[in-house]
C-alpha cells in the first residue's frame, strides 16, 4: 500500500529523487566534527521561530495602543502564551549564537573558497536579513527599549547625505517611531523578511548540495571515488548524519530549556529590563544598548567620532564579511594546515568580535571609546592581514585523504 | 535536587545586574516559593498600594488561582472599586483603579505607574531598597526624598509604619571641595512596627510584586526540571543509535 502510494506520487512529483539527492545519496564526508552541527541547528531554529512566531501572530496586537498589553496578555492569560513567548526570545538568541558559530567553522575550515563562494554569499545574505528580522521583531513587545533602540538605529539612515532625512522619514512612516512604524515592521517581520530568509536558506542548502561538503581537513571527497562513483570517504547524509545531528538537537535543547525555563531574560541580555516599561516617546532610557547580537558592530559605530563616518564603519563591519572569498588567497582550506600567521590572526579576530561586544554594553567613557578604536582598528586588520599574507602562506602538505 | 540545578545555574549565569546611577541596593530576601509571604504581600499590596497604583495586566482570581486563596478571599482582601458599568468589580477583572492620570498629574505632578511589571523593569533589590530608603526632606513637596529615586514625587505611604527618618551626613574630600554624603539614617519619629518588622514586610511586598510581575515563574521552573530530565533520557537513547549507526563507517 505504502509502496503503491509512493509509486503513485513519485510518477507526478520527484519525490525520491529529491530524497535521494538530499539525503539517501547525499555524500558527506565522514570526519565532521563538532563544529559540523551548528548548520543542522540554524534550520532547527528557523523552523522553531517560524512556529512559535505563527502562534504569538495569533495573539498579538501591532497597534501603538495595544502592543505592550498584548503581549503582557500573552504572558498571562493565553494557555501556554508564555511559553511561546519565550520559546520565541529565547529561539531569537539562538539563532544568532547558532549563527556566528556555524560563521566561525567557515573561517576554521575555509568552507568559503572555491567552489564554495556562493553558498557562503547565499549565506551572508541570511545574515543580512536575519539581522533585520530581529531588529524589527525587537520593535514588536513595544517596550522602552524597543522604541529607543529603533529611533537610535533607524536615525543612522539621517546620515547618509542628501537623501538621509527623508530616508529615515519614509523608513518611519512617521517622523518619529509610531504606530505606523510598528504596523510596518509587524508585516516585514512576520511575512516578508521569513519568505526571503526561507528562499535563501533553501539556496543556501542547494548550492551547498551542487558542490558538496566542506570538511575539518578541507580535503575535496569528490576527487577520489570508488567504482560506483561515490567518494570513498563520503557517507551518505541519511541515516548517519541525520542520527548525528539529532544527538546535537538534543544537546541543544538542553542549554535552549535551560535558559528558557531558567533565564528567559538573559540577566538582562536578552530581555532588557527597560523593556518592561511600555514605550514612551517623552521619556529616554538611562541607557540605550541594542540587543547583545548586534553589539560587536554598534561598537564600531561608537567608535568613530563622525555619524557618517561611523555608520560608514559598522557597514563596512558587515560588507567586508561578503568579500571574504576574494580576500583570503591561500589556496589550502583548512586552519589544520594553514600557517602560524593564520591561526593567530583568526584568534585575535574571534577575540576582538566578543570584545566589541562587551565594549557596546558598557556606558561611554574615554577608556571604553579608546578600547573600542583600538578593537575597531583589529577587526578591520583581520581581513587586512589575511589579504597580504594568504598569497603566499607558509602552508603544511594537505593529505590526499580525510584524517579519520 | 531542584535546589541544586538552581545553583548551578546560578554559577554559570551571572546575577542579574541592572543599570543603575550607582546607589547602593540591599538584596531582597525573598522566596518566590513562599506562598504565605506572598498572600501577606498581595493584603499589603491591597492595602498600601492599590488605591493609587494599578496592576493592570494581572487579574483578581489568578492571584487567587496561583496562592491558592479562594476567590470570594481574594475579593475580599483587593476588590474595593466598581466597574466602568457602576457594577462591583468582577473577580476575573484586570487590576484597575479608580485614580485617573489628571488627578495624579495635579496631585503628585507625575502620572502613577502601573506596578504590573515594576519587578521586572526595576529589580526586586531595588524595590527593596527603595521602600526602606525615604528620609526626611524640607525642600520636597511631601517633606520626603529617597535614596533609590532621587526627587520621587510619590509621598512616604508607609511612614507610618516605618516612621520618620533622617540622613546622617558624613562630610568626605573630594579634590579640595567638601562633599556630603548620606551615611545611614536616624529615627526622627518612631513608626508602629520594628525596623526589623519593617524590613519583613517590605520584604513580603517585594516578594508579591516579583510575583505579579511574572506570576508564571515558580510553573515555568518546576516544568524545566521535567523537560531538562527528558532530554537527559533523550540523549542517552539519541547517542546510543548514533553509535550503532556509526559502527561501520571508517
Amino acid at each position: 500500500m505504502g509502496n503503491k502510494l509512493l509509486g503513485w506520487v513519485d510518477d507526478r512529483f520527484p519525490l525520491m529523487k529529491m530524497w535521494n539527492e538530499h539525503l539517501a545519496e547525499y555524500y558527506t564526508p565522514k570526519n565532521f566534527n563538532f563544529w559540523y552541527f551548528f548548520g543542522s541547528l540554524a534550520l532547527l531554529v528557523l523552523v522553531i521561530q517560524i512556529v512559535s512566531g505563527i502562534f504569538l501572530t495569533m495573539h498579538y496586537k501591532p497597534d501603538g495602543e495595544l502592543a505592550f498589553a498584548s503581549v503582557e496578555y500573552i504572558m498571562r492569560d493565553v494557555p501556554y502564551g508564555w511559553l511561546i513567548r519565550y520559546i520565541h526570545s529565547t529561539g531569537a538568541t539562538a539563532f544568532f549564537i547558532v549563527v556566528y558559530l556555524h560563521m566561525f567553522r567557515g573561517l576554521m575550515y575555509g568552507s568559503y573558497k572555491k567552489p564554495r563562494e556562493l553558498i557562503w554569499l547565499f549565506g551572508m545574505f541570511i545574515y543580512l536579513a536575519l539581522m533585520a528580522e530581529a531588529f524589527m521583531g525587537y520593535l514588536l513587545p513595544w517596550g522602552q527599549m524597543s522604541y529607543w533602540g529603533a529611533q537610535v538605529i533607524i536615525s543612522l539612515f539621517s546620515a547618509i547625505p542628501v537623501i538621509g532625512d527623508d530616508l529615515t522619514l519614509w523608513i518611519r512612516g512617521d517622523f518619529v517611531i509610531s504606530d505606523a512604524t510598528l504596523n510596518r515592521f509587524f508585516a516585514l517581520h512576520v511575512i516578508a523578511l521569513p519568505f526571503v530568509i526561507v528562499f535563501l536558506v533553501v539556496a543556501h542548502i542547494l548550492a551547498l548540495h551542487e558542490v558538496g561538503s566542506n570538511n575539518p581537513d578541507g580535503v575535496e571527497i569528490k576527487k577520489n571515488k570508488d567504482s560506483n562513483g561515490i567518494p570513498l570517504d563520503g557517507i551518505p547524509f541519511h541515516p548517519y548524519y541525520t542520527v548525528k545531528d539529532i544527538v546535537g538537537v538534543v544537546v541543544f535543547l538542553f542549554f535552549f530549556s535551560v535558559v528558557m525555563f531558567y533565564f528567559p531574560d538573559g540577566g538582562g541580555y536578552f530581555l532588557e529590563h527597560a523593556n518592561f516599561i511600555a514605550s514612551d516617546p517623552l521619556k529616554t532610557p538611562e541607557h540605550i544598548a541594542p540587543v547583545w547580537y548586534f553589539t560587536p558592530f554598534y561598537a564600531i559605530l561608537r567608535a568613530v567620532p563622525d555619524k557618517l563616518m561611523g555608520v560608514g564603519a559598522m557597514g563596512a563591519a558587515i560588507v567586508v564579511l561578503f568579500f571574504l572569498p576574494w580576500i583570503d588567497r591561500c589556496k589550502v582550506k583548512s586552519i589544520r594546515y594553514r600557517s602560524g600567521i593564520y591561526k593567530i590572526n583568526l584568534v585575535v579576530f574571534a577575540v576582538t568580535f566578543v570584545v566589541l561586544g562587551w565594549l557596546a554594553m558598557q556606558p561611554v567613557t574615554d577608556t571604553i571609546t579608546n578600547l573600542s578604536r583600538l578593537f575597531t582598528f583589529l577587526y578591520f586588520a583581520f581581513f587586512g592581514v589575511l589579504f597580504v599574507t594568504s598569497k603566499n602562506e607558509n602552508t603544511k602538505p594537505v593529505p590526499d585523504r580525510v584524517t579519520s | 535536587m531542584k535546589k541544586y540545578i538552581l545553583i548551578l545555574l546560578l554559577a554559570i549565569f551571572p546575577a542579574t545586574s541592572f543599570a543603575s546611577s550607582g546607589v547602593h541596593l540591599d538584596t531582597a530576601p525573598i522566596d518566590i516559593y513562599d506562598k504565605d509571604s506572598i498572600k501577606r504581600g498581595a493584603k499589603s499590596f491591597a492595602d498600601y498600594c492599590f488605591s493609587c497604583h494599578s496592576a493592570k495586566f494581572m487579574r483578581f482570581n489568578r492571584i487567587a488561582k496561583d496562592t491558592g486563596m479562594s476567590e470570594e478571599e481574594v475579593r475580599e482582601m483587593m476588590i474595593f472599586t466598581r466597574n466602568k458599568k457602576g457594577k462591583a468589580t468582577k473577580i476575573g477583572d484586570l487590576m484597575t483603579v479608580s485614580m485617573t492620570e489628571d488627578y495624579a498629574r495635579s496631585t503628585f505632578g507625575t502620572a502613577v505607574p502601573d506596578l504590573s511589571l515594576t519587578a521586572r523593569a526595576r529589580g526586586a533589590d531595588w524595590l527593596y531598597t527603595y521602600l526602606r530608603t525615604f528620609y526626611a526632606d524640607a525642600y520636597r513637596p511631601t517633606g520626603m526624598n529617597n535614596i533609590a529615586f532621587p526627587d520621587v514625587g510619590m509621598p512616604h505611604v508607609l511612614g507610618q509604619l516605618q516612621g520618620i527618618q533622617k540622613p546622617v551626613y558624613v562630610t568626605e574630600d573630594h579634590n579640595g571641595v567638601a562633599v556630603e554624603r548620606i551615611e545611614g539614617f536616624e529615627t526622627v519619629q518612631a513608626g508602629s512596627m520594628t525596623t526589623e518588622e519593617y524590613d519583613a514586610f517590605v520584604a513580603d511586598l517585594v516578594n508579591f510584586m516579583v510575583y505579579l510581575a511574572e506570576p508564571v515563574q515558580t510553573e515555568r521552573r518546576d516544568m524545566g526540571v521535567y523537560v531538562l530530565i527528558f532530554l537527559a533520557i533523550f540523549f542517552v537513547f539519541a547517542y546510543l543509535l548514533k553509535k550503532e549507526y556509526w559502527k561501520d563507517v571508517h
